[in-house]
C-alpha cells in the first residue's frame, strides 16, 4: 500500500519536473531578449531539476543512490545561480543592454551596443 | 514514467539546441549550452533508473561539475581571450 503511495508521489514529482523543464525550454525559444531568456533557463535549473531529482529519490529509498542524487541536486542548486549571474554579468560588461519598450522594433544585437559605455 | 520524463527531457534538449543555433549573441548560446548541460545531467540520472543501473549517477555528478566549469571557462575566455592569465597584456582587472 505504501509502495503505491510512494510511486504516486514520485510520479507526480517527475511529471511536474518534466513539465517545468519543457516549459523552460519553450521559454528559451520564445522569449524576446537575452535577459528575459535567463528566466526560463533559471526555471529549468532550479525547480525542474530539483523536482525530478526528488522524484528519483522517492524511487531510490534510503541508499547510497539517494545520497548521490542529493549531491547532484545540491550542486545544481548552488552552481546554477552562480553561472546565471556570471553569464548576465559578462553580457552586461560586454555591452549587451536589456531591450526596452521604446526600442522594441529594432533588434538589439551585441554589435550595435558594443560601443556604449558599460554601466557601473 | 521514467520513459515519459526522458522524452520530455529530450524535447527540451532539442528546443535548447534550437536556441543554441539561433541565438543572436554569444551569451544566448552560453545560456542555451548551460541549460542543455543541466538537462543532460537530469537525463543521465533518469536513464540510470530507466535501465536499472543507478551507477549512471556518478556520470551525472561528473557532468554537472564539468558543465559548471565549462560555462565559467567559456565566459572567461571570451572576456580575456585567454584561459591561463587573468590580466593579459598588462591590462587592469575590471
Amino acid at each position: 500500500m505504501s509502495a503505491i503511495i510512494i510511486d504516486g508521489i514520485s510520479w507526480a514529482l517527475l511529471s511536474a519536473g518534466a513539465f517545468l523543464v519543457v516549459i523552460g525550454a519553450l521559454g528559451l525559444i520564445r522569449m524576446p531578449d537575452f535577459y528575459t531568456r535567463m528566466h526560463p533557463a533559471g526555471i529549468t535549473d532550479t525547480l525542474g531539476a530539483d523536482l525530478i531529482l526528488l522524484g528519483l529519490m522517492m524511487q531510490a529509498g534510503f541508499s547510497l543512490v539517494t545520497v548521490k542524487l542529493f549531491l547532484v541536486g545540491a550542486f545544481l542548486f548552488f552552481t546554477s545561480p552562480t553561472s546565471t549571474h556570471a553569464i548576465a554579468n559578462a553580457a552586461f560588461t560586454a555591452g549587451l543592454r536589456p531591450r526596452v519598450v521604446d526600442s522594441a522594433e529594432e533588434d538589439t544585437e551585441i554589435e550595435d551596443s558594443g560601443n556604449k559605455e558599460p554601466g557601473q | 514514467m521514467f520513459t515519459a520524463t526522458v522524452i520530455a527531457l529530450l524535447v527540451a534538449m532539442v528546443l535548447a539546441l534550437g536556441r543554441l543555433y539561433m541565438g543572436p549573441s554569444l551569451y544566448d548560446r552560453v545560456v542555451a549550452a548551460n541549460a542543455f548541460g543541466t538537462k543532460m545531467v537530469l537525463m543521465i540520472g533518469v536513464l540510470g533508473f530507466l535501465t536499472e543501473r543507478p551507477d549512471f549517477l556518478d556520470i551525472s555528478l561528473l557532468y554537472a561539475l564539468i558543465n559548471f566549469i565549462g560555462t565559467i571557462a567559456v565566459l572567461k575566455f571570451f572576456r580575456y581571450r585567454t584561459l591561463g592569465d587573468s590580466t593579459p597584456t598588462g591590462g587592469e582587472r575590471p
